[in-house]
């Protein structure tokens, strides 16, 4: 009898897989009935992943659940893994999931028919993707993950978002066989998909088989880099996200976390000390790689004409300061590096749903909207959709959202007192002070300081002009019209980021213990590869029994 | 038959990088399609290439290792040929809405300016 707990670790993925299929048997234009489902299954996801977060918190070990699916032991059979950082991401996901679909219910879900499905699908993608233990799954659910993004980013139509996606479609195709390529070198040098199993198997490589592993691990990081963004990878990102909807973007603010998250997982488990001759490979690579990525960020960011765009550039600045991060490979780094990843991740959501509301009356993208509306629409009436049936208008809407952006600016910024401040702290802290105490502070630790304090810096220049271009504009525009039902999830995603701020010690605690049990992979290799089946366990309680 | 499997798939990706890096919707999608071939035919091939060899263990044949085919890359081949085909549908769905919406097959949903030399017709 396995305990319940056990297969919550499943349901992160098979929730959203039914719910999206029983969506689909629906009649379309019951739009109500569909919209509940995907509220009721977003919440309950976000609750499963609280409580897969409440075990791993307090679970002893590096690992707090595998799960075995088709009940093989790991290398044989499939495996998902729940430990610190998985649990984390996967809690991280649920909570935009919900901020979007909550956004979304104002009105951008009745943009398109399928917007239901797929955004379960998405959810289940990236969950996945969080969870799972096995390379090639891991590949299953990116693609899951890419095609569901394909279809958010489209969401809503017209011309920018097709050329958007059509850009994105491709980059996405294009890595994914990178992806194949790379798991099909590891696979033929290993002999294993097991990520756990794989690490194990490498510091006996030699000669030309570890070159060969590495050309293999080169390629699949090339894949997850493309997907993290990072320069020069990351070209078609801030234009794919500043075409999204913003609910769509603000969900795919986790989606280059998925990258950096793969990135992360398998640089410290494959290429940690144990690893032999290949320990550290590729750490320069994504030092330098996410360094030029912030400077490239910061540079766009105080080059965009578009808040949109600027976002996006946020989204690189962030991306960029996590595989720089990854790239110094020191245990104090990462763990003030995830907390930066919490904070931006929540920051950057919540800016792409904020700037909807700020820009709302002035941009074009209200026509459009109503256009696919026809097109695609339920076929009952729409309600009407313009600014003035948009909801009640919330007394001095323009003064709440200006405050959000503020505090946007701040969080992205990293200034303080909110918790983008913290991260930014840390991360520097950790810079100056090797945990090594005897090495010296290197050349690209000092780089690193550097640049991510100037990109603060362009960051705070490019909010501030953008805010004063939107919230001091010429009196003629007619204020925004807010529904509380869309200003609630940037409320709430800015008061998370005001409390990580307020007791960070905590969850510092719980991310460092992450980055720890990231740093000394041993213990999570022996957990998934001791995971008992369930029957076998059974069995072999029975027999010392007798 | 390594060479000839290795001439295989770099004639494939080299024709598929190409094409992917052109300017024509069609041209793209084409070369996509050709580098998902040549990538399958190489996971293909990381599992080893032998010759009339079943996947499966039979009863009376050796127990022996060598006289069998890989079955994982078999498997991961056709995972990879049912995502690719479906990514492939949902690339001409949009290149045919990109079409339809900016009235080009132009990657960039607009032609270049006529000063740049290009050998292609304009589309009419």
């Amino acid at each position: 009898m396995i305990a319940w707990t056990q297969h919550l670790l499943i349901a992160p993925i098979l929730l959203p897989l039914v719910t999206a299929a029983s969506m689909l048997l629906i009649d379309a234009a019951r739009q109500r009935v569909i919209a509940m489902l995907n509220v009721a299954s977003t919440v309950t996801l976000l609750l499963i992943a609280v409580a897969l977060l409440r075990l791993a918190w307090q679970s002893e070990s590096a690992v707090s659940g595998v799960y075995l699916l088709g009940n093989w032991p790991a290398p044989f059979g499939i495996v998902l893994v729940a430990d610190r950082l998985s649990t984390l991401m996967v809690a991280l996901a649920g909570l935009l999931g919900v901020a979007s679909l909550s956004f979304a219910l104002a009105r951008w879900h009745r943009a398109g028919v399928y917007f239901h499905p797929i955004f379960q699908i998405q959810l289940m993608g990236v969950n996945g993707a969080f969870l799972t233990g096995d390379l090639f799954n891991l590949f299953v659910f990116f693609e899951l993950m890419l095609a569901a993004s394909y279809g958010l980013l489209l969401h809503g139509s017209g011309a920018a978002r097709v050329k958007a996606g059509l850009h994105y479609i491709t980059i996405g195709l294009t890595a994914s066989m990178l992806f194949l390529i790379g798991v099909s070198l590891l696979y033929s040098v290993t002999g294993t998909l097991n990520m756990a199993d794989m690490a194990e198997r490498i510091a006996s490589l030699e000669g030309d088989d570890r070159v060969l592993l590495e050309v293999g691990a080169a390629v699949l990081g090339v894949a997850f880099l493309v997907k993290a963004g990072m320069w020069p990878l990351n070209l078609w990102l801030p234009g794919a996200y500043a075409a999204a909807a913003a609910p769509s973007a603000a969900l795919f603010a986790i989606l280059t976390k998925v990258g950096v998250y793969v990135v992360l997982r398998l640089s410290l488990l494959l290429f940690g000390d144990g690893a032999g001759a290949s320990a550290g490979f590729g750490a320069d690579w994504l030092l330098i790689g996410g360094l030029l990525t912030i400077a490239f960020g910061a540079i766009g960011a105080l080059g965009s004409q578009d808040v949109r765009r600027l976002a996006g550039h946020c989204v690189l600045i962030s991306s960029g300061t996590l595989l720089a991060a990854i790239g110094i490979g020191d245990a104090r780094v990462t763990g003030a590096a995830l907390f930066y990843l919490v904070s931006s991740t929540l920051a950057i959501s919540a800016f792409f749903l904020l700037i909807e509301l700020a820009e709302r009356g002035r941009v074009p993208g209200a026509d459009v909207l109503a256009v696919t509306m026809e097109a695609f629409g339920p076929r009952e009436a729409p309600p009407s959709l313009d600014d003035e049936g948009a909801g009640i208008a919330i007394p001095a809407a323009l003064a709440a959202v200006g405050i959000a952006f503020v505090l946007c600016a701040l969080l992205l910024a990293g200034l303080p007192p909110v918790s983008g401040f913290i991260g930014k702290f840390a991360l520097l802290s950790a810079l100056v002070n090797p945990s090594d105490p005897s090495a010296a502070v290197s050349v690209g630790r000092w780089a690193m300081l550097a640049l991510v304090i100037l990109s603060g810096l362009a960051v705070v220049v490019a909010m501030a002009r953008a805010g004063i271009r939107t919230f001091w504009a010429p009196p003629e525009r007619t204020p925004p019209r807010v529904r509380v039902i869309e200003f609630t999830p940037v409320a709430v995603l800015l008061a998370l980021c005001a409390a990580l701020a307020a007791r960070p010690a905590p969850v510092f605690d719980y991310l460092q213990t992450a980055a720890d049990a990231l740093h000394a992979p041993d213990d999570y290799r022996e957990q998934v590869l001791a995971a008992l089946p369930a029957e076998r366990r059974a069995l072999g309680s029975g027999e010392s029994a007798r | 038959m390594e060479l000839l499997i290795a001439t295989a798939i770099g004639g494939l990706v080299g024709s598929g990088v190409w094409l992917l890096l052109r300017q024509r919707t069609f041209q793209v999608i084409i070369g996509l399609s050709l580098i998902s071939y040549g990538v399958n035919l190489f996971i293909f091939s990381m599992g080893g290439l032998r010759v009339a060899a079943a996947p499966l263990l039979a009863d009376g044949a050796p127990g022996d290792l060598a006289a069998y085919a890989d079955p994982l890359p078999q498997a991961l081949v056709l995972t990879a040929i049912v995502i690719g085909f479906a990514m492939t549908a949902l690339l001409l769905v949009v290149l045919l809405a990109a079409r339809g919406l900016s009235g080009t097959d132009h990657v960039d949903g607009r032609e270049r300016r006529p000063r740049d030399d290009d050998e292609e017709e304009p589309p009419a």
